[in-house]
């Protein structure tokens, strides 16, 4: 393969990135929302939420970037998959609704049936949110039926299959990992000692889910290894997400809960790497027709507009790290619930 | 029903439903902006402790802003694919600037705005809160030009043909000022003043009417009457701007807003009526003579075009847009007077004398929202059969992968949950207005604010 640093490669990886800083932050809040009812006391589950009270919101706009970004730079897959997913993503969206509700209106009455309805409306619904997105992976690995229109031709239960199933359990995996290891970072005292507990489950959990899914993926989608046997440097990556994993318990015994985190980010962003080296320069494959597969090219806006809003993405960049690293700075340290929290 | 009605309908539910908050936050973003000004500026607790309370209520409205509005975002995808094929080249600038503009801004700062009373000082967090207002208007800026751009395309051409025919961008910012898209957005925007406005002046009325926290209503109104004031005035002039743009661009709108079925000069303007669309007239209704003529040309004997001379397929359902514009402006008024009339009593010291103009005010609340409402339904199916305006039907914008069963099941689903949030959002905010201002912040404290 001939590989070109155009336009539409260089949005191909920005709007990964944009997924990436998805998957790290709102990647966290989700875990904590799967974990949320594993915490029995009141007082527990407000901290757990107050842990990601502040942020959870600026996190899902992560999201809803990225959804624009991808309706931008890339239209046909915007088009192709959100229509062609429709059950699946009108099911992410009601979850999306439910858990910003939930968050938002558990803590405003006081009563017991209140608050265990929103608890659990909370973590299921994060819980399926986190599920939905790595079925949605485990469909672009597989690749989906697609006609020459670039029309999604199969149906729902075309999405749903042991691979994509996999591919969804770990994702949850993943980001119950990630999310203990938030709360480590910021609960004090016995809901501490828990949590830490919850670390090294979640990560064999999660490391059993990682392995089976690397086999299922070498064993039935070779093609996704194709870059990394013509390009052997790539396997940089993979190492640099086994040592990322292994890493973790380290940083956790050490008592280092802020490395554990960023080793924990750093595995998934090599994660979506891996991932994004595999389809690479396809987005979405069709399969069983590779022909009608939306590629970056097939699939992309104008030079024109890909250079736009690479000046717009310049311009609001350094603004919006610069301000979301100032808004978790002055977040920073332990929970302390004030008549402000949830 | 087929898959076009559905979509459309669940369009309109989700689109209107959202359409609830988004004004509020904008409207109270500029209203906490002010008060948390006058509490740097004059250092009385009074100011901050209103402004606490508004940002409450501010926060229930901003979370259902975002839960919903980020089912409108997905929705293009989901039921207009082909549509956004269409547009996404054009379409998607606008709303990858929104995102990086706008959306971060406000949700990152609505963190400190929200939570970090205890964690910033306080002119850090005036301008966490001076930021979110910003977002959420910089928000409504590019919507309000992607939406113009459906309505007046510019700086764009068509390439390819039939199914593979798209929208590609040749000047990004013919596009971003298309010829309707600067009077819209100040249209747009005085609307969700108003709505922030009026909600404060309803909340406060409330408070002076069971005679509870009688400053902080007082302060609450005021301050409110003269966002209320400037923004119904500066409606009438950007309505009035915008119809004109209207009658440029879309004849066909116009026609249908004001029910002008032949071309004519000397055209009248309608206060009310009800439009026969079978026999082409106007039933009971009242009339200004050459009145839209002259609005639209500054002379009776301009011409306007009527709805015959377009072809049958491209015209807009009539009676709809005519109800929904002409109540519009008939509230837009009521707006103005109710304003007007409160600076006056004001002004004569009496303002909080009439318990009647305190009930007037309670209710108030609602007609900016029925107004924004209204608007919008113009603007929308006034654009019908259209999409974008003259280049693509909206029964061709539709997902060709999506059945109607698929349709009615979200369509049910929406329904249902939105008619539980309304529930829960007049719940929550009838408590937080139960609950009113904490009286305890006004206490003078030795030790201040931490970290001033």
């Amino acid at each position: 393969m001939e590989f070109t640093f155009d336009l539409n490669t260089i949005w191909f990886i920005l709007i990964g990135l944009l997924l990436t800083g998805y998957a790290i932050l709102d990647g966290f809040d989700l875990g904590i929302g799967a974990l949320h009812l594993l915490v029995k006391k009141d007082i527990d589950r407000r901290i757990m939420l107050n842990s990601i009270g502040p942020v959870w919101d600026g996190n899902e706009v992560w999201l809803v970037t990225g959804g624009g970004a991808l309706f931008a730079a890339f239209p046909h897959v915007y088009a192709t998959v959100f229509s062609g997913f429709y059950n699946a993503i009108i099911m992410l969206l009601f979850m999306l609704i439910f858990r910003a509700v939930a968050i938002e209106f558990r803590s405003k009455r006081p009563m017991k049936w209140w608050r265990q309805m929103w608890d659990f409306a909370f973590s299921v619904a994060s819980i399926l949110i986190a599920f939905l997105m790595g079925v949605a992976l485990g469909n672009i690995i597989t690749g989906i039926p697609l006609d020459a229109n670039k029309e999604y031709i199969g149906t729902f239960w075309n999405m749903i299959n042991p691979y994509t199933v996999l591919v969804g359990i770990t994702t949850v995996a993943l980001f119950m990992m990630h999310g203990s290891i938030y709360g480590v970072l910021k609960t004090e005292g016995e809901l501490n000692q828990r949590l830490k507990g919850w670390v090294n489950n979640s990560i064999i959990f999660f490391v059993i889910c990682y392995v089976t899914t690397t086999m299922a993926t070498l064993i039935y989608f070779p093609n996704m290894a194709k870059h990394f046997k013509d390009f052997p440097p790539l396997f940089a990556l993979a190492l640099i997400n086994m040592l990322a994993i292994a890493n973790i318990p380290r940083e956790i015994h050490h008592g280092r809960e802020f490395m554990a985190f960023l080793s924990s980010a750093a595995s998934i962003a090599s994660l979506l790497a891996l991932f994004a080296v595999g389809i690479f320069p396809n987005i979405v494959l069709s399969n069983p027709n590779p022909e009608f597969s939306l590629t970056i090219y097939n699939a992309a806006s104008s030079q024109k507009t890909l250079t736009i809003m690479l000046i717009i993405a310049a311009i609001g960049v350094p603004f919006v790290l610069a301000y979301t690293i100032s808004i978790y700075w002055i977040f920073r340290g332990k929970v302390k619930l004030t008549n402000m929290s949830y | 029903m087929d898959v076009e009605i559905l979509s459309r309908l669940q369009f309109a539910v989700t689109i209107a439903f959202h359409y609830i908050y988004p004004p509020l936050s904008i409207g109270l973003g500029v209203f906490m902006v002010i008060t948390e000004g006058m509490y740097l500026k004059t250092k009385d607790k009074f100011y901050e402790q209103m402004t606490k309370f508004w940002v409450k209520v501010f926060a229930l409205t901003f979370a259902i802003g975002v839960a919903t509005g980020i089912v409108m975002e997905f929705e293009f995808g989901t039921n207009w694919a082909t549509y956004s094929r269409f547009v996404g080249d054009v379409f998607g600038s606008a709303l990858a600037a929104e995102g990086i503009f706008a959306f971060f801004l406000e949700s990152g700062f609505l963190a400190v705005l929200v939570f970090g009373w205890d964690k910033v000082g306080p002119k850090m967090h005036f301008f966490s809160t001076l930021m979110v207002a910003l977002g959420s208007m910089f928000s409504a800026i590019w919507i309000v030009v992607a939406n113009s751009w459906m309505q007046t395309p510019a700086g764009y051409h068509i390439v390819g043909e039939g199914l593979n025919a798209r929208a590609e961008i040749t000047d990004f910012w013919a596009m971003v000022f298309n010829p309707s898209s600067v009077d819209r957005l100040l249209h747009t925007i005085s609307g969700c003043w108003l709505a922030g406005a009026f909600l404060v002046i309803s909340v406060a009325s409330y408070y002076l009417l069971k005679d509870k926290h009688i400053r902080f209503a007082k302060s609450s109104i005021k301050i409110a009457l003269v966002m209320a004031l400037i923004a119904s005035l500066f409606q009438l002039f950007t309505g009035h701007q915008s119809a004109v743009g209207v009658a440029k661009n879309q004849p066909a709108k116009l026609a249908a807003m004001e029910a002008v079925f032949n071309d004519q000069t000397n055209a009248p303007l309608y206060l009310f009526g009800w439009v026969n669309e079978d026999n082409q007239e106007v039933k009971f209704g009242i009339a200004i003579p050459s009145m839209l003529s002259y609005l639209i040309g500054w002379d009776a004997n301009t011409k306007v075009t009527g709805l015959n001379s377009f072809p049958e397929d491209e015209r807009p359902p009539v009676n709809i847009v005519f109800q929904a514009y002409h109540l519009m402006v008939a509230i837009g008024f009521m707006l103005i007077a109710i304003s007007v009339l409160g600076v006056f009593l004001w002004w004569k010291g009496t303002l909080f004398k009439h318990r009647w103009l305190l009930w007037v005010f309670v209710f108030s609340v609602l007609l900016p929202q029925i107004a924004n409402q209204v608007g919008w339904i113009t603007a929308e199916v006034g654009r019908q059969p259209w999409i974008v305006y003259g280049l693509m039907k909206t029964s061709e914008g539709l997902s060709k992968a999506v059945q109607a069963g698929q349709v009615w099941y979200s369509l049910i689903m929406f329904t249902l949950i939105y008619i539980g949030l309304f529930i829960l959002f007049i719940y929550l905010l009838n408590n937080k207005i139960q609950h009113g201002p904490e009286e305890a912040d006004l206490i003078p404290s030795e030790i201040g604010h931490p970290k001033a």
